[in-house]
């Protein structure tokens, strides 16, 4: 047990930074906001009881700098290191290096962030308790022509993943045998590339899947869940509108999925916030685990709204020592909610980003709405790192309501000074399928393709 | 002899080469063609080929690899002997 948490370093930035500082403060614990150079202007600084700067705007100078970091705690005498999203939040270097600087990693021990960040692993984990993985070969593959001895296990049409991938990187799909001997080397080249490790294995490739995932919350001895949330519309592996719950489960297929999720949670002894990410499969109701992050995720508020948990505080509360004080049975599932990304990127010029000064900024209000962001009047949001603006988020009785609720709020919302997806957003709410949830992992780059070629752009 | 200017449109980190192991896209000294690139600009994680925009010898550069530019901002210089 430690003593508590009396003074908490913010390493990351953006929302994410903001909400975090909300939730310490709101938790009476001292904030320091570790910042780059373009960042000293930024919302989390001016909120902060305390600035470190960490060093020049790119990020492997400041928010990937470990020893940066390491130094940031020790000249602020924070005892403690919330890491956000992205980032080093899932590097269990870090994470070591952190505690043994003596101060608390606010997240799963170094070696649970190692064993899930390993996706082989990771499977090798769940099958272990349980929880269904997508068809596979059973560990990594060095050469071709075991390769292809292990897709006639696996079936194809399949993908080639990187071990030690995420994000979407180093993935390639095979359609039959020809194409796996072809890119089953360029897959190990990318992948030692990109990660330094040119470990890949194999999984069957489901074209119709949803993407759904759970929310689990965990003390190192007992876990429980918050529902599920649906990320399906994604944009080259970006999600880009989520909700919670997934308008796809009805109550007995829910109550499997998560209950997977806890007793895979509670096989790795799980300490703080996590997400299992499935995939499912609509024409069959079969559901897979694909991967666990370790994190807090960009769309955790859904999960908040449809249960009351504050799930950035319940991190530092864990990680503070605290039991989860929380048993499933306390956790209900109350109505619906939705979160759009606001980002700085133009969809008529193929999303490419655009950076600039905020102008006019109006966020929505009214019952049932929130809004994270790190936005202000006047301020100039940097080239150097990803392009969210803000979340909207908004909650209702039902998805219906919920829906009704997204659109006033996009028309409400008002931001001038770079190009946004704000409009896309408004246009994406008028879709028949969306309100009809009849979609899946492929539906939203659809659309826009659809889109584009019939002008409406 | 006419000097021309190579100016990056966009914000961002200017790369003078394609990962940290590569070689540079180009040397000072090196004969360009317009079409030539001569360095990428990340903004917001993706990343814009810069070109030469002109034919010539390329004669300097005045941005470090790995720093921040602002639109506008005169990456390299040519000179078209």
């Amino acid at each position: 047990m430690t003593q508590g948490i009396t003074k908490l370093l913010v390493a990351n930035r953006g929302e994410i930074a903001v909400r975090i500082i909300r939730a310490a403060q709101e938790l009476g614990i001292p904030t320091v906001a570790a910042c780059s150079e373009a960042d000293l202007d930024s919302q989390a600084a001016r909120m902060a009881d305390e600035v470190h700067l960490l060093g020049p705007a790119r990020a492997d100078k400041s928010y990937l700098n470990v020893e940066a970091l390491l130094g940031a705690l020790k000249a602020t005498g924070a005892n403690a290191v919330h890491p956000g999203y992205g980032f080093l939040s899932e590097n269990a270097d870090f994470a070591e290096a952190v505690q043994a600087a003596g101060a608390i990693f606010v997240g799963p021990s170094p070696q649970t962030i190692r064993r899930m960040g390993d996706k082989a692993e990771a499977r090798r984990t769940a099958q272990a308790a349980g929880v269904p993985v997508v068809p596979g070969s059973p560990g990594e593959l060095f050469d071709v022509e075991a390769a292809l001895a292990a897709a006639e296990q696996v079936g194809f049409p399949l993908l080639i993943k990187a071990s030690a991938g995420g994000g979407g990187r180093g993935i390639r799909l095979a359609e039959n045998p020809a194409q796996l001997r072809e890119e089953f080397p360029r897959s190990q080249r990318e992948a030692q590339a990109a990660f330094g490790n040119g470990a890949v294995y194999l999984e069957r490739f489901i074209s119709r899947a949803r993407h759904i995932e759970v929310q689990v919350l965990g003390d190192g001895k007992h876990a429980v869940h918050l529902f599920e949330r649906e990320c399906s519309l994604q944009r080259r592996r970006q999600k880009i509108f989520e909700e919670a719950p997934s308008p796809a489960l009805d109550q007995q297929q829910r109550e499997t999925l998560c209950a997977s999720a806890v007793r895979l949670t509670e096989s790795l002894g799980y300490q703080g916030a996590g997400t299992l990410e499935y995939l499912y499969d609509d024409a069959s109701g079969e559901f897979f685990f694909i991967e666990m992050n370790t994190r807090i995720q960009v769309e955790h508020p859904v999960s908040e709204l449809i249960t009351g948990i504050d799930l950035v505080q319940a991190m530092l509360r864990i990680a503070g020592g605290e039991p989860l004080g929380l048993r499933q049975s306390d956790i209900r599932l109350n109505g619906a909610a939705l979160q759009m990304r606001l980002n700085a990127e133009d969809p008529a010029r193929d999303f490419f980003p655009s950076p600039g000064l905020v102008e006019e900024l109006s966020w929505p209000q009214g019952p049932g709405v929130r809004v994270d962001s790190h936005l202000y009047q006047g301020y100039r949001v940097p080239p150097y790192y990803d392009s969210l603006l803000a979340k909207l988020i908004v909650h209702g009785r039902d998805r219906a309501q919920a829906l009704a609720r997204a659109r006033v709020a996009v028309a409400q919302t008002r931001l001038t000074g770079m190009a946004t997806t704000l409009a896309l957003h408004a246009e994406l709410l008028e879709q028949p399928w969306l309100h009809d949830a009849d979609f899946h992992t492929g539906t939203l780059e659809t659309w826009l393709a659809a889109r584009r070629s019939g002008g409406a752009a | 002899m006419a000097e021309h200017t190579v100016i990056t449109p966009l914000p961002g980190t200017f790369y003078r080469k394609a990962t940290p192991e590569s070689a540079n896209f180009v040397e000072v000294g090196a004969q360009v063609s317009a079409d030539t690139v001569i360095g990428l600009i990340e903004v917001m994680k993706q990343f814009s080929e810069l070109t030469a925009g002109t034919a010539g010898r390329l004669s300097a550069f005045l941005v470090e690899d790995g720093d921040p530019v602002e639109p506008g901002q005169v990456v390299a210089t040519l000179d078209d002997e």
